[in-house]
């Protein structure tokens, strides 16, 4: 055994420190995975790695060579911490990205496990319509699509020999004396609203209506309309045309271009049709040498609906005195608004209830 | 209506505007252009030749000749022409090589039959003239050679077909559109029925009006001495053709061009087939007339005749009998005028399937005082044309009529429209119409309402619609207008007057409505939640036939076998209104399948109507001059059907899809429940389900769907014979349920729930019941039993064989308990369990799997 000589603590010195860090920053870089860097962690940085046992030595050394040699070793160790820290980042870096590559999946590929179904176009216009009234403060009203004729025609100034009370015309149920018939307008229930409901009368009304009419591109016996119905003190024609040129534009949009067309109605005095400068060749198909017009059939104009000012016969029919109220109505054709609207072309398309022709409607028109 | 242009600038003094300008003006007033047609505009270089040669070609199949005629150019033309009705020296139109014949047809000088030829002799129906085409066109002797055809025979017109409001019959005649063209251009207006009338010496043919409520005006003159080979001249029977017409012969001829030029249908007799007096009056029971169409027809005790000793002469206002109808011999005519009521006519002709351009007319209401002039315009063109001898004499016999009277304040029309019109201008305007209008309220007229002699409507009526003011006027309308009878008929004349386009457009403020009710809410979120759960939306008809009773297997007592039957079907194979929505829905089910959409699920939302037991058979119709009664609307109400509005499901193929994440799964029983509960909690209602054996569906596979008590439809499997009788794919599966109901006992507001902040705690139990045990039942007692603290419970296994016995099966359930107020200690969640446990135990027998 030779002489124990305190100052001669070989794994001190200056070079065989700087050995330690150079030996474990190899090994730290030259660990290709996380493993081999856990297994370089610990035979240079762990407990019982060179440096670990160099820093152990320091407490024998003479106070004065303690500092400088707490400093070297201080020094290395945090190298090796820092290199330990920037592998174990790059390594785990490099890990995420292999298993996320390796996780890759082809986000093209259908999952149209439960397809969903859609609502009819002639459904969602009709509500479409109701909503832009419910916003001018108009309420959604109602009646059987089963009608007493009293109700269908008499109510509403058709007299018994119009041409509309016969067979050609009208279903009627049981017998064509029964007073009973599918309604063949939704104006009945402007003559329910006025005796059911309080003064003034705003409401508008979808629904089902049906007429004697084979099934073909531009008919069908059971199509829909929407009556529209206001009842207050003071209205005029003014108001009529001011609520149509307003429903006109919600429902094509501004710009468009409205007509008011003297026009004949029982149910009303003054009559009115409304027309709409055809959206397609915005009326230049009328006029002679243009090309025609399949839309508007070169007239330039599209007949959306017929109205007016409430006949006071009909008034007095639901006891409204027609010296103190006045109003108006008016009448439009849902398939031929979804016709115009949508460019839908055969009535047939509406009625056969092929799923090809609603699905692209979805929920709402 | 078709309106010749030409026609109509006889009688207004139009500026020179197109026809389209005339067209727009006249469909701004309230007469709708149809369609404009234009003729003769392309047409040029037809000339007035002479035939100087004829030379007859043999060899060919129809004779054949090659013509020199003049031209009044430097060379006669060489013509070939395939016709032979003239001779040398006749003169006729011929269009020259490098000319034009109507529909742009070039006309070149070209080789046929062998020889050339420079140009064509034209027919009439090649100049667009008419459908004369049995031969060319010869024109009268002294016609100028080389004159341009075109002018000579006024080619150049259009055509304005218009739409006639069934309101206004006097704009069915060149009169009264003329009138409206006047008015709207502001030019004069030549009537074409102010005539002066001679004074008549004598009757004419005997007659008499033996109904006053048929007739109220016959008018009959004679014309003697007519020469039946008289042919219409060509002015005539071109504007008779343009006009829609045909020209048939110079006496008929007359009559039509006399209703389209005035309005009024006239109507000529052969003199030699009259059998003493003319009587009008209503048919006979048994009666029969043949008409002009060769049809023989039995008269009802409802339609209007006129009549002669031997028996009716001819259906009044709609047709003539062939009887006394004008021949080719006939010399001496009767010529009849009359004013017959307007709802007698269109009675009539709508019995008779019989539309005519006289009933046409009649029923749209004609001017009562045309019948003398219109008479007298006939019996003097015929003697004009036909060389007959007018007779001095005149049969007038009428029904005392006085015309109504209308009195509105001058400020009416201008309250209608919302703006307003000087006293100026609205007397102005009614003036325009043709009304005679005086100031202040005329004392006739009873509190300003129609005529009190109550020929419009009655006085009680009259007076609810009288309008009063300061400013009155009184406005007697014209004869032609008898449209005219309330105050807003006049508002209305005004307003259309002034123009429609120049009212103002003004939004009125409506008083806050209260939006849409629950019901129509909940019907939309119905339609939407069935459509993001996989079902399209069909709208389909509500016509079925008893067939469907049976193809549904309904049995003979069957609620839904009472349905409401048209009188009047479109097809007599469907006469029935739907009790059921799922005809309609497994039809186009079927069709989409037929079109390659065998994965289908479909919805619709719609009224079924159930007639009601003890229903009166009839709905009474009330009058109309006061609000009926609640008794009265009662009345209505009680014979209409029940019409609940149902929503229904059907679905077919895979429900969810195959793909490439493996097998999809097919569409069931199960759906079609589920559908019932998607439906049922949109209106926040629990559905009971139970087993039930209910047409069309499945018996081992229909559920029955309750509110509380209260049956609200079925679904599940449809019975397989179903599926086979319609056709439908296998294992299709249905819901039909009553929305009415749920919309009745929808809840309120929903309560808003406690979310407990304690942990939950979490049980399962395995209950061994017999497998006829329906699982709501389990299920309920487990629910019963758990108590308060139960959160939730769900099935999460179904379990049947060995382990569990014969006829049993195992139901596993998860129970989570959880309290509002603490955290739930492992002796209070057990005991909770076995609490449920010991109720289904009594209940249905459950016994707790031992595991």
């Amino acid at each position: 055994m030779s002489d124990y000589d305190p100052v001669e603590v070989t794994p001190l010195h200056a070079d065989e420190v700087s050995r330690m860090e150079a030996d474990a920053i190899a090994a730290i870089k030259a660990a290709g995975d996380l493993d081999a860097l856990k297994q370089a962690r610990l035979a240079h940085a762990g407990d019982r790695s060179p440096i670990a046992l160099a820093n152990r030595e320091i407490g024998a050394l003479p106070p004065a060579a303690r500092a400088e040699a707490g400093k070297r070793v201080g020094s290395a160790r945090r190298a090796i911490n820092e290199a330990l820290a920037a592998r174990q980042a790059e390594l785990e870096a490099e890990r995420d990205a292999r298993v996320l590559v390796e996780e890759t999946v082809d986000v093209t590929l259908p999952w149209d496990r439960r397809p969903r179904g859609a609502r009819h176009p002639l459904t969602t216009l009709q509500e479409r319509i109701a909503d832009a009234f419910v916003a001018m403060g108009y309420e959604v009203a109602e009646g059987p699509d089963l009608e007493g004729e009293w109700f269908n025609f008499d109510a509403l100034n058709i007299a018994k020999d119009h041409p509309a009370r016969s067979e050609h015309d009208t279903f009627f149920v049981g017998s064509t004396d029964s007073g009973m018939v599918l309604r063949t307008q939704t104006s009945p229930v402007q003559i329910r609203a006025l005796l059911q409901r309080e003064l003034p009368v705003y409401v508008i009304s979808p629904g089902k209506t049906f007429r004697t009419d084979e099934l073909d591109a531009t008919h069908t016996p059971v199509f829909h309309q929407t009556e529209g119905l206001a009842i207050d003190e003071g209205l005029t024609m003014a108001h009529l045309k001011g609520t149509l040129d307003r429903f006109a534009e919600v429902m094509f949009g501004k710009g468009i271009t409205t007509r008011f067309r003297p026009n004949y109605f029982p149910f009303t005095e003054p009559s009115a049709e409304m027309d709409l400068k055809c959206f397609v060749c915005r009326g230049a198909s009328a006029v002679p040498g243009n090309p025609p017009c399949r839309t508007c059939k070169s007239e330039g104009w599209i007949e959306w609906g017929g109205c007016g000012m409430v006949n006071p016969r009909v008034l007095i029919a639901c006891g409204v005195d027609p010296a103190r109220y006045s109003g108006f109505a008016f009448g439009m054709g849902i398939e031929r608004t979804l016709m115009f609207r949508h460019n839908a072309e055969d009535m047939r398309d509406m009625v056969e209830g092929d799923v090809r022709f609603t699905l692209p409607f979805g929920m709402e028109i | 209506m078709k309106v010749p242009l030409s026609w109509l600038r006889e009688y207004a003094d139009l500026p020179a505007v197109t026809a389209h300008e005339v067209a727009d003006k006249l469909t701004a007033a309230g007469l709708k252009l149809e369609a404009i047609t234009s003729h003769g505009h392309d047409v040029k270089n037809v000339v007035v030749g002479e035939v100087l040669e004829i030379e007859e070609l043999t060899g060919f199949k129809k004779p054949i000749r090659h013509c020199r005629v003049d031209t009044a150019e430097a060379e006669p033309r060489m013509i070939v022409c395939g016709a032979t009705n003239f001779v040398v020296g006749d003169r006729v139109p011929v269009v020259l090589p490098g000319g034009v014949l109507p529909g742009g047809f070039e006309v070149g000088a070209r080789k046929t039959y062998g020889r050339m030829s420079e140009g064509m002799i034209c027919s009439e129906r090649e100049l667009g003239l008419g459908e004369d085409h049995n031969g060319i066109m010869v024109l009268p002797a002294g016609t100028p050679l080389g004159a341009d055809v075109v002018e000579l025979l006024q080619l150049r017109d259009d055509v304005i077909e218009l739409e006639i409001t069934p309101d206004i019959g006097y704009a069915l005649s060149i009169r009264g559109v003329a009138r409206e063209a006047a008015t709207a251009f502001g030019v004069a207006f030549r009537d074409p029925a102010d005539v002066e009338l001679p004074a008549a010496t004598g009757p004419a043919w005997p007659a008499s009006i033996a109904d006053p409520t048929a007739c109220d005006r016959f008018v009959l003159r004679e014309a003697t001495g007519f020469d039946p080979a008289a042919e219409s001249p060509l002015w005539m029977r071109v504007r008779l053709t343009r006009a829609g017409m045909r020209p048939v012969s110079l006496a008929v001829d007359v009559t039509n061009y006399l209703m389209l030029e005035l309005g009024q249908p006239l109507h000529a007799f052969d003199r030699a087939k009259l059998t003493g007096e003319i009587v009008v009056r209503r048919a006979a029971p048994g009666e029969r007339l043949e008409t002009l169409d060769h049809v023989v027809r039995e008269l009802d005790p409802d339609d209007i005749l006129i009549t002669d000793q031997s028996g009716p002469l001819s259906l009044a206002g709609t047709m003539g009998g062939l009887q006394t109808e004008i021949s080719a011999d006939t010399t001496d005519i009767v010529v009849e005028a009359a004013h017959f009521s307007a709802t007698g006519i269109s009675r009539g002709s709508r019995r008779h399937g019989l539309v005519s351009e006289s009933s046409k007319r009649f029923e749209r209401g004609v001017d009562r005082e045309l019948p003398l002039v219109a008479s007298w315009k006939a019996v003097r063109m015929l003697a004009e044309l036909g060389g007959a001898t007018v007779q001095p004499g005149l049969t007038h016999t009428e029904i005392e009529v006085s015309p109504p009277r209308i009195a509105i304040p001058a400020s009416h029309p201008g309250a209608v429209a919302g703006v307003p019109y000087t006293t100026e201008t609205v007397v102005a305007r009614l003036e325009q119409v043709g009304c005679v209008v005086t100031d202040g309220a005329d004392p006739a007229v009873r509190r300003g309402g129609v005529d009190p002699t109550g020929v419009v409507t009655g006085g009680e009526l009259a007076a609810k619609l009288a309008v009063t003011g300061d400013d009155m006027i009184t406005v007697t309308p014209p004869s032609w207008r008898p449209d005219l009878t309330d105050p807003n008929d006049l508002a209305e004349e005004v307003i259309r007057l002034e123009g429609y386009e120049n009212l103002p457009s003004v939004l009125p403020s409506a008083p806050a409505g209260a939006g849409l009710t629950e019901g129509q809410r909940l019907r939309r979120r119905v339609g939407r939640a069935l459509a993001e759960g996989g079902y399209v939306e069909v709208l389909s008809y509500p016509f079925i036939s008893s067939a469907d009773f049976d193809r549904l297997l309904l049995p003979a007592d069957d609620a839904r076998r009472s349905a409401m039957r048209l009188a009047n079907p479109l097809s007599e194979d469907e006469p029935l209104l739907r009790t059921t929505l799922l005809p309609g829905l497994l039809k186009t089910l079927v069709r989409n399948a037929g079109r390659g959409f065998t994965d289908v699920a479909l919805f619709e939302t719609g009224s079924v109507y159930r007639p009601r037991e003890d229903a009166p058979e009839a709905a009474p119709v009330f009058g109309v001059e006061r609000r009926p009664t609640e008794e009265e609307l009662a009345s209505i109400e009680a014979a209409l059907p029940d019409q609940p509005l149902r929503v229904a499901v059907v679905l077919a193929g895979e429900f969810e899809r195959s793909g490439w994440w493996g097998a999809g799964r097919a569409a069931s029983w199960a759906d079609a429940v589920q559908a019932a509960r998607l439906v049922a909690g949109e209106a926040r209602v629990e559905l009971s389900i139970s087993a039930d054996q209910h047409e069309p569906w499945h018996p081992g596979r229909c559920a029955a769907l309750y509110v509380g008590d209260t049956l609200v439809g079925h679904a599940g499997e449809l019975h397989p014979r179903v599926i086979e009788a319609y056709g439908l794919p296998p294992r299709t599966a249905a819901m039909e349920l009553e929305l009415s109901r749920l919309e009745s006992v929808m809840p309120g507001p929903v309560e808003t729930p406690a979310v407990s902040a304690y942990p939950v705690a979490t049980q399962d139990v395995a209950l061994i019941v017999p497998d006829f045990t329906p699982v709501a039942d389990v299920e309920a007692a487990l629910r019963d039993g758990a108590g308060e603290l139960l959160e939730s419970i769900r099935l999460f296994d179904v379990y049947a064989g060995e382990q569990v016995g014969e006829g049993n099966k195992s139901l596993a359930y998860t129970m989570r308990f959880r309290a509002s107020d603490r955290t739930l200690t492992v002796e209070e969640t057990t005991a909770a369990r076995d609490a449920a446990v010991a109720v289904a135990a009594d209940r249905v027998g459950a016994q707790l799997r031992s595991s």
